[in-house]
């Protein structure tokens, strides 16, 4: 071997002395730089490791001189901030909803948690604008003044609690709008008719026969639940038709496959998933995105529609009771 | 006539039996897979009957003597087609799942069409169709070339690379029709896992032979890396392989692993499958070429030992950084950090190696595209060996992981180093291979590395800005301590780079389409008129084995 060996002209190394398939090896050696730092990273490991736990052993790990972690820093930082929100959250659950509005700094700090919560468990159905991503998507927007189900501070935290349509629990809210055309209570030309006669009265088409007679079917099978007005009723979620606002769209298409089929629109109930406080910052974020009402709205609400039902007046004093025996109503009915 | 009978035979048998297995499936994907095997079978039979000599077998000579005083080529020149083949295909999958997430409509509410599907095919398709094709050919070319010796079983040596090619195509046809093990780059199912293995040591046997058979008193460097992945490799594939299949006549199985372990066996074989595959492998392949095409000797004997020995050590051990903050206890955590980032050196001995060797060539950067192409492929290599071990440290990984950071970092290793080293192999053995003077042209070679170097860069960057973006708007906190940001407004936010790494993409698979090119020119024996640049001289009469004479 070593009878091969030379000097490299163009570096002035000396070659190994090998050669395959004309390659040969100079003899530099490594680079200083390199095996320095080689031996930095080697040293820093070994102090890493002392420090931190490293080493398994037959049933644990070496848990390293600094005492740290993973679980036990984020157990760390976690109840550093619980400790920080946890004034926030015993003032807001334990002041009465009705009389937040009293303390707008409460709310304030209620709104960014809430926007907060709102990105993580809304924004799916509602959309990061809370505007229902679209017109006619089935969700509905939380911008404007119009509610299904009410829209002061009580009404909404009732609704993130409870759901809506959610079969497996006593006080959800819940409606059924019947399937009249899938369930033959109405012909398809009575629906042509029904469709007419809501888009007259929500502004989207003129007077016409077909409406007039749609007007006669609405009183018989619409008014029970959407009012002799068609402007709606909470305690059902039973939607105003009288203007152009609409879950599912107010094109004949839409409509008429709402009066054929029905929809059931379902919203998840938060009450079992989310802290009460957290439910509250939602509630006070959605109230305030635009559309929230005054407290008191509620109670007249209810009065008036606990007239209009003699079903759901049985000993409910306060609108939140009334709210919920309204509710089990409803889904008694579908039931039956 | 009897081998003939015989073989013909054998085919058919395989063919009845695959057809046996297609007919009692119990899933649908299944039954297709064995109709593939039987259509593979039928084919070998068809070959083997409409191509056997059937004169010198007349004359009663059973074997027709080979040439011994040249290299064992053909499986070589295979794979380099089926190497431009496969490319292709993962390239333009590359490209059209990056424009799924742009636009989700591509998924074309197909099943067969899914980001889902799609994705594993491009993976693979580039890493073990592209990349272990050229594996496959450079180290056939390079292990006969520094042995001086041709392979060992030649007939291994073939069904090496057709039962690659089958495994191939099971893989991504499996991916198609929803036939997944759920892992991460060992996507195949139970009995294509066993079908790879079989080849696997097939390939390991033709390796190991033809260097017990060498001439050289030495084995040289690139046969330690080609070596070491290979037989890793087999490990790796091995262990994390381990199911138990439902039935013997279906394509579902469950992992030998679970919770914690199971993520643990898969990330020691996803790092490694990166250390062996693409780092040890294609450092074979840098070590003959580079020196060859520069016509200088390697820079450092001793740091190739050096970092040879301490990156295979070193790698093995670096897979738990890929499960920071996870379930994955803590002591595993640190030991994949500090052997992740203890590992930054050793790599970067590869790249010194690389680069250094082109001391006293330095000129050829300037006059040589192929030459180019190494050196942008050592840069990424470098590149992407130092932001590895940088990703790997907690602190970083807890914004990176996660993110297309991760994409991105992937992208300038493979597109960079793998693909750019690959590209210049090949170019370097299409003309030797199929005997021609010179490439049909180097100027293309050109306009391939400034399309793909710019396709690289664009990608990378934009997939840098998207995942740092991506991570820091995940924990961007406001004035009151709540999160700031919802997943939907990350993901529109991304939508520009998403944009700009799809153009990035296109212009890689525009460079490999002129390559493509280039090629097949070369192959039909065509020169372009062209201003000439700097060419390296092929030694055709030292391109031989050394035969040994017998004794007088």
């Amino acid at each position: 071997m070593a009878e091969n060996k030379y000097i490299d002209e163009p570096t002035g190394t000396e070659t190994v002395g090998h050669e395959w398939d004309g390659i040969e090896e100079l003899d530099t050696p490594m680079p200083r730089w390199w095996l320095w730092t080689l031996y930095a990273t080697i040293i820093w490991g070994i102090v890493y490791v002392i420090l931190y736990p490293a080493w398994p052993l037959v049933n644990s790990a070496t848990e390293g001189v600094l005492g740290w972690s993973s679980r036990g820093d984020f157990a760390q930082e976690m109840e550093a901030r619980e400790k920080e929100l946890k004034p926030i959250r015993q003032a807001l659950v334990s002041t009465d909803i009705n009389k937040l509005s009293g303390s707008p700094e409460l709310m304030q700090t209620a709104i960014e948690g809430g926007r907060s919560a709102f990105k993580v468990h809304c924004v799916q159905c509602h959309g990061t604008g809370a505007d229902g991503i679209r017109p006619g998507s089935g969700y509905p927007n939380l911008n404007d003044d119009e509610w299904l189900w009410g829209g002061d501070l009580e009404a909404i935290e009732y609704t993130l609690i409870h759901g809506i349509r959610n079969p497996d629990h006593e006080d959800t809210r819940f409606s059924q709008m019947p399937a009249f055309g899938r369930d033959g209570i109405l012909t398809s030309a009575e629906i042509s008719d029904l469709v007419s006669y809501v888009r007259n009265i929500s502004g989207k088409e003129k007077q016409s026969a077909s409406a007039q007679r749609g007007a006669a079917l609405f009183q018989t099978n619409c008014a029970l639940c959407h009012g002799a007005d068609g402007k709606g009723d909470r305690m059902q979620g039973a939607p105003n038709l009288t203007d152009a606002i609409s879950l599912y769209g107010l094109d004949r298409e839409s409509l008429t496959y709402t009066l054929t089929n029905s929809r059931y629109g379902v919203m998840p109930r938060w009450g079992h998933r989310l802290d009460p406080a957290t439910i509250r910052m939602l509630t006070v974020y959605v109230h305030s995105l635009g559309g929230g009402e005054a407290s008191p709205a509620l109670e007249e609400v209810a009065q008036e529609t606990l007239e209009d039902i003699p079903a759901g007046s049985d000993g409910a004093d306060t609108a939140d009771d009334a709210a919920a025996g309204g509710g089990g109503e409803g889904r008694e009915d579908v039931q039956s | 006539m009897n081998t003939l009978v015989w073989k013909a035979g054998g085919w058919l048998v395989l063919a009845a039996l695959a057809f046996m297995a297609m007919a009692l499936a119990a899933d649908g994907g299944f039954a297709v897979h064995m109709g593939i095997i039987m259509a593979a079978c039928l084919i070998g039979l068809w070959v083997t009957v409409s191509k056997a000599d059937y004169g010198a077998i007349a004359r009663g000579i059973i074997n027709t003597p080979v040439d011994q005083g040249v290299y064992d080529d053909d499986p070589i020149r295979w794979s380099v087609i089926a190497t431009l083949f496969w490319g292709m295909a993962g390239f333009a999958a590359g490209l059209y799942i990056a424009l799924q997430l742009a636009f989700p409509a591509l998924n074309l509410g197909s099943e067969y069409t899914t980001f889902g599907r799609l994705r594993p095919l491009h993976t693979s398709a580039v890493i073990f169709a592209f990349g272990g094709n050229a594996l496959i050919a450079t180290s056939f070319y390079v292990v006969q070339r520094t042995c001086r010796a041709r392979l060992a079983f030649p007939g291994l040596a073939r069904f090496v690379f057709w039962g690659y090619q089958l495994f191939i195509v099971l893989a991504a046809t499996g991916y198609l029709l929803g036939i997944t093990a759920g892992k991460e780059y060992a996507e195949p199912e139970w009995y294509v896992d066993i079908w790879l293995t079989i080849v696997w040591v097939s390939y390991a046997a033709v390796f190991i032979g033809t260097i017990a058979k060498r001439s050289e008193p030495h084995i040289y460097v690139a046969n330690w890396f080609f070596l070491a992945f290979i037989l890793t490799v087999a490990m790796l594939h091995l262990v994390n392989g381990l199911a138990m299949p439902v039935s013997l006549l279906g394509a579902k199985s469950y992992s030998a692993f679970s919770g914690v372990q199971d993520a643990l066996t898969q990330w020691w074989y996803g790092h490694n499958a990166v250390g062996f595959f693409l780092t040890a492998g294609f450092l074979g392949m840098m070590y003959y070429f580079v020196p060859k095409q520069a016509e200088r000797p390697v820079y450092s004997y001793r740091l190739s030992i050096i970092h040879f020995w301490s990156l295979i050590f070193l790698y093995i051990w670096a897979g738990p950084h890929h499960l920071h903050y996870t379930a994955l206890p803590d002591w595993a955590q640190t030991l994949g950090m500090v052997f992740s980032i203890v590992l930054w050196m050793p790599s970067w001995g590869g790249m010194i190696n690389g680069l250094m060797t082109l001391n006293g060539a330095w000129e050829k950067i300037r006059t040589d595209p192929i030459i180019r192409m190494m050196v942008i492929a050592l840069a990424f290599y470098g590149m992407s060996t130092f932001e590895g071990p940088m990703m790997s440290i907690k602190a970083v990984n807890s914004l990176s992981h996660y993110t297309d950071w991760t994409i991105g970092h992937v992208h300038s290793g493979a597109l960079g180093w793998n693909g750019m080293i690959t590209f210049a192999c090949l170019y370097y053995l299409v003309p030797r291979l199929w005997g021609r003077q010179r490439l049909y042209s180097l100027r293309m070679v050109n306009w391939h590395f400034w399309l793909a170097t710019f396709g690289i860069v664009l990608y990378a960057a934009a997939m840098w800005v998207a995942g740092i973006m991506q991570g820091l708007m995940w924990r961007e906190y406001g004035a009151d301590g709540y999160l700031v940001n919802s997943f939907t407004e990350v993901v529109t936010a991304m939508f520009p780079m998403y944009l700009i790494r799809a153009l990035g993409g296109l212009m890689y698979l525009a460079g490999a389409i002129i390559m493509v090119y280039n090629v097949w020119m070369t192959i039909a024996g065509k020169q372009r008129d062209e201003k000439s640049m700097t060419e390296t001289p092929h030694n055709v009469d030292a391109d031989k084995p050394i035969v040994a004479q017998p004794a007088e």
